[in-house]
């Protein structure tokens, strides 16, 4: 970990203005990932802005009659909340779905959107890596390289790795906004679907954030009922990162939403896919999954992702 | 005391606390988080540094220049040393890669430079400020399937009986298939640690965490060419070891040159992300199983030869280790091939050998009993050998294999389960059972210890090591027998080379052997404190030695009686082969869909002669099954084939089974005793609660889903095409 200053901004607009204004600037809300990776020097800002405390940590009703969750709000705190697992019981399932309770009393919902890759060769700063160290090359597309958890759709030549948030597919499912607040201290809203970037050239780029600015909340459409189902699929039974997850939504009369985690860089889906549902799972898959390019290694997981909604269709 | 002739009857026929269940005596201290391990020595070491280690950013090759400048003038650093500073340091026992020194770079993450500085935090930083020219070496084939190719048919068996050629023409069914393993990591909880103090350059004190403190010791005083009376090395605590600590690591290495660089004590642990490729890992195996048999299910033939990897010199992995001696058959063929290979080293891991050799060789039992139309459990009884079947003039000293597999049968439920594979289901889920047989070998080394007897209160010395398996208590349950105490009164001092060698950890050998050891010398002491009473008959019993007309309280003996003795292993014993047995039964679930694969039951029946104490014998048994499910399911070191590194190496991407993972655990042990193999008649049960685990998890998969794997880890990216249509 490389040696960098402190502070704590007295509220968010503060916050953005700091973090645009020094350089090297980074925002700390939970650490789980940011900590980590400042460990493994793979991030190594100059200076950490503290946003814990800023009061953003509310979950608030709204006036279209959805919810809106302050950006420190835990991700514990969501999954726990009495309205989200009423309405949103998408969203519970896939946060409770990641990590472990210890890391979930901990993570925010800001931080989780923003959580990295976790691409082993991002990981390793012995590998080249485009993401980290831009134009070093991609560690995972070489020759014998080890890809087997690495995206298969959206991804580059540069870049293929997957964004690993489960919480992040459940809000693609829901249309999830974000909402945040600028260095000028204007406040600006990102549909999820906009947030995440493909890596194209340049997959250092991740977000549609501009430097500096602040998540200040995330904010749920209201509940679009149906049944609500997240299968998250792992070698191990907990403690892991998908292979892939499926969100689904499903309505009665058998129309409804799908969004794809492990899958890509970011939550995957389409309107055109999700018009597919009444027609089964390989018909969504075979419109939501076409153009992958997956590598030999994992190339199981257009398979996989099939099975997986095709078995939550059979349940819902 | 020599252990000449098997025992008939002795003290442990009658015992009170050996065989007793009995908590752990350092229990309290490990839950308590007081128990001092290596890395935290504030006790013995209060001022001792921070050592961080760097380590090689190539596969393989040479370092052309480093710069340690920025490193040295960081805040807080005291010291760097770098391995172009150092000749190459002298290889200790087992070492096959050179743990430091020079510009060689034999493997991924081999220790570069160590760095010691007054905080944790800044001697990380500084070790990333090291600048490393390297010069790649050439890239290197890492295919062992084609290397298996290759030394196939090569080389001298290393068993040959019978005309196996003649087997396979008359057999009534053939099996032969490929079968593939792994390379796995120890991921043991606590990452190899060292605290040392060689801040005068003369004498060493090594706290670190190993299962064998006087290899450990041997292996420093080569390593720096230095007098082993110089070195003291003490390793009470061991937070794990599963034989990543068997043998002298870069750890304690780098702490001691750090150490005498900065003139002070130093203390360093490998950082998670490089215990994989620093330290050393099982070797994957690739094998080829073939058996014949006849229409009774009588197997005539057993063919199996397999290959593993190490850096040249080292010994890999012999998957084929169990194979000369555990089944019946008239002929078979035998042959492991190690092929050299530029990778991170290879060595022991749990049951070396027979974990990977059973986790083919039972499925191919699973294979052939299906060909055969027989019962699993039945095809193995059928086969069962009371006598090695090269030799049929060597009895086994105490074979329960049958019973094992009966009782475990029984227990589970057997006869009740669906024998069409892919024939039950509940929800989504295809339901399976699996069954397999456990063996593996009962070695037992020297092994010594000093008994005093001081003030009513009983002290035992030893080198002997407790690595989580409960030596400490056994060990004073041992000596308490043997003196007619109670373990209240016993003191365990161990794993400091000031005392008497003993067998160490490892292979387990561990615990018959340091039994045997303690109650040599505990004999020795009740031999001694007879004498010294003049009493010719002495018997020893509720803490009171009577005999004669003496009959008194051994808290009355006021001066300090002290004995040492080792057990010694007389050559009789090669007149028997000895292993230990067992069977295990598992119940699967595969989800139809998805090919997720979950353990929902499990049973292990194990005959390991005595057991010493069920409490901490079962604790070693459940946790080789743990071991087990990861195997079967999901631990696998991901070669980089083009870079020759293993690319998952932390604990987030090199996936051990977790709580979750884990079911519903029972373990039997049968009341059996083996007379030949200690006095104890005990034999070790550590590894064997390992070994077929994952085989019976693989036969669990197929009678679920109908679908063969055969390579290892079971993940459904090897089968779910395979699976039945949805
Ligand atoms: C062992 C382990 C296992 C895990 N398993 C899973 C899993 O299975 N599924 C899963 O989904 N996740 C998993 N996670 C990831 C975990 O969900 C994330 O680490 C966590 O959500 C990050 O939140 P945080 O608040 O701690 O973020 P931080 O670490 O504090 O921050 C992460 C990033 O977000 C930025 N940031 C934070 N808040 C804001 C804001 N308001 N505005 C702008 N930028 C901001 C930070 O600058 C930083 O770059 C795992 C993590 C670990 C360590
Ligand atoms: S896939 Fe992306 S994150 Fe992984 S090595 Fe390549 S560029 Fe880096």
């Amino acid at each position: 970990m490389r040696a960098f200053s402190y502070e704590k901004p007295a509220d968010p607009a503060a916050a953005a203005a700091r973090a645009a204004e020094v350089e090297g600037a980074k925002f700390l809300a939970g650490g789980t990932n940011l900590l980590d990776l400042m460990k493994l020097e793979i991030e190594t800002p100059l200076h950490v802005i503290d946003v814990n405390g800023l009061g953003l940590d509310e979950i608030s009703e709204t006036e279209e009659g959805g919810l809106r969750v302050g950006t420190l709000v835990t991700n514990t705190a969501l999954s726990a909340d009495s309205r989200i697992r009423r309405d949103y019981p998408l969203l519970t399932r896939a946060i409770a779905a990641g990590a472990t309770g210890q890391l979930r009393n901990k993570a925010t919902t800001g931080g989780n959107l923003l959580q990295r890759t976790r691409c082993p060769y991002f990981y390793d700063t012995n590998m080249p890596c485009n993401k980290r160290a831009p134009g070093s090359g991609c560690g995972a597309l070489t020759e014998g390289a080890f890809s087997r958890q690495l995206g298969v759709i959206g991804t580059s030549d540069a870049c293929i790795a997957t964004h690993p948030s489960d919480m992040a597919v459940a809000m693609r499912a829901l249309d999830a906004v974000v909402e945040t607040v600028t260095p000028a201290g204007m406040t600006r809203e990102i549909p999820l679907e906009e947030f995440h970037l493909l890596p194209g050239d340049t997959p250092e780029d991740e977000t549609a954030l501009m430097p500096g600015e602040l998540i200040t909340h995330v904010r749920l459409p209201a509940p679009v009922g149906g049944t609500q189902e997240y299968h998250k699929v792992r070698d191990r039974a907990s403690y892991a990162f998908a292979l892939v997850s499926v969100a689904l939504v499903r309505q009665a009369d058998g129309s409804g939403r799908v969004a794809l985690g492990g899958v890509a860089p970011k939550p995957w889906r389409s309107d055109a896919a999700d018009a597919e549902l009444p027609n089964g799972a390989s018909a969504v898959m075979s419109v939501l999954l076409d153009g992958a390019r997956p590598t030999e290694e994992n190339a199981f997981k257009i398979t996989l992702a099939e099975r997986t909604l095709a078995a939550m269709l059979k349940e819902a | 005391m020599e252990f000449n002739q098997p025992v008939d009857s002795n003290l442990f026929d009658d015992a009170k606390v050996v065989g007793k269940p009995m908590q752990r005596i350092d229990g309290p201290l490990k839950v308590t988080g007081t128990a001092p391990y290596a890395y935290e020595r504030n006790d013995a070491a209060p001022d001792a540094l921070y050592g961080y280690p760097l380590g090689a950013a190539i596969g393989h090759g040479r370092i052309t220049r480093m710069d340690a400048e920025a490193a040295r003038s960081a805040p807080g650093v005291r010291a760097v040393v770098t391995t172009l500073e150092v000749d190459p340091l002298e290889k200790g026992m087992n070492n096959v890669a050179r743990l430091f020194g020079g510009d060689e770079v034999q493997h991924y993450h081999q220790a570069i430079a160590v760095i010691v500085a007054d905080t944790f935090e800044q001697a990380r930083a500084a070790s990333a400020m090291i600048e490393v020219d390297y010069e790649e070496g050439t890239p290197a084939d890492l295919d062992l399937d084609a290397a298996f190719e290759r030394v196939q048919g090569t080389g001298e068996p290393d068993t040959l009986v019978g005309d196996v050629g003649a087997a396979f023409r008359d057999a009534a069914q053939v099996i032969d298939q490929m079968y593939h393993t792994p390379g796995e990591s120890h991921t043991m909880m606590e990452p190899h640690s060292s605290t040392v103090d060689w801040s005068d350059g003369e004498n060493m004190t090594v706290w670190t965490s190993n299962q064998m403190i006087n290899w450990n010791h041997q292996s420093i005083a080569t390593t720096f060419g230095i007098d082993q009376d110089r070195i003291r090395v003490e390793s009470p605590y061991v937070g794990g070891g599963f034989g990543a600590k068997l043998w002298l690591r870069a750890d304690a290495v780098l702490a001691a040159l750090g150490s005498r660089a900065a003139g002070v004590p130093v203390k360093l642990a490998l950082p998670r992300p490089m215990v994989m490729n620093n330290t050393t890992h099982r070797s994957a195996t690739v094998q080829r199983i073939r058996l014949a048999a006849n229409a009774d299910g009588h197997l005539t033939g057993i063919w199996h030869e397999a290959a593993a990897y190490c850096l040249p010199g080292g010994r890999g992995e012999n998957a084929t280790a169990q194979t000369p001696i555990f089944y019946a058959g008239d002929s078979r063929r035998v042959k492991n091939h190690v092929v050299d290979m530029p990778l991170p080293e290879t060595a022991d891991m749990r049951a070396p050998g027979e974990a990977s050799g059973l986790m083919a060789l039972e499925i191919a039992m699973d294979e052939m009993a299906e060909a055969l139309d027989m019962d699993p459990v039945q095809f193995r009884i059928v086969n069962d050998t009371q006598v090695d079947p090269a030799n049929p003039d060597i009895p086994f000293s105490d074979r329960h294999f049958v019973e094992c597999l009966e009782r475990g049968a029984e227990a589970f439920g057997w006869s009740e389960r669906n024998t069409t594979p892919g024939g039950q289901r509940d929800g989504d889920w295809l339901i399976g059972h699996g069954v397999a047989g456990a063996y593996r070998g009962a070695l037992v080394l020297p092994s010594g210890a000093r008994a005093i007897l001081d003030g009513g209160k009983l002290i035992i010395e030893t080198d002997m090591t407790d690595i989580g398996t409960g030596s400490y208590t056994i060990l004073a349950q041992t000596a308490a027998e043997t003196m007619g105490m109670d373990v209240a009164d016993v003191e365990m001092r161990m794993a400091n080379s000031a005392y008497p060698v003993s067998s160490g950890s490892g292979g387990q050998f561990g615990a018959p052997s340091s039994t045997s050891g303690v109650y040599a010398a505990c004999m020795a002491l009740r031999e001694k404190i007879a004498g010294n009473l003049g009493i010719d008959e002495a018997s020893f019993n509720g803490g009171r030695v009577t005999g004669g007309d003496t009959d008194m309280a051994l808290s009355e003996i006021n001066e300090e009686v002290s004995a040492e003795d080792a057990i010694q292993w007389g050559d009789f014993q090669q007149g028997y082969a000895m292993g230990t047995f067992g069977a295990h039964f598992v119940e699967v679930g595969v989800h139809a869909y998805t090919g997720e694969t979950r353990v929902r039951r499990m049973l292990a029946v194990c005959d390991a002669g005595r057991i010493i104490n069920p409490i901490t014998a079962r604790s070693q048994v459940i946790g080789g099954m743990v071991m087990g499910v990861g195997a079967a399911l999901s631990e696998d070191m991901a070669l980089d084939r083009g870079r020759g590194f293993f690319a998952n190496h932390d604990m987030a991407n090199y996936e051990v089974a977790v709580h979750a993972d884990i079911p519903e655990q029972d373990v039997i042990f049968l009341d059996t005793l083996d007379g030949v193999a200690t006095p104890l008649k005990a034999k070790g049960v550590g590894e064997l609660g390992l070994c077929g685990v994952a085989a019976a998890i693989a036969n669990g998969v197929y009678n679920a889903t109908g679908v063969r794997v055969r390579d290892y880890p079971l993940t459904m990216d090897k089968f779910i095409d395979r699976l039945p249509a949805i």
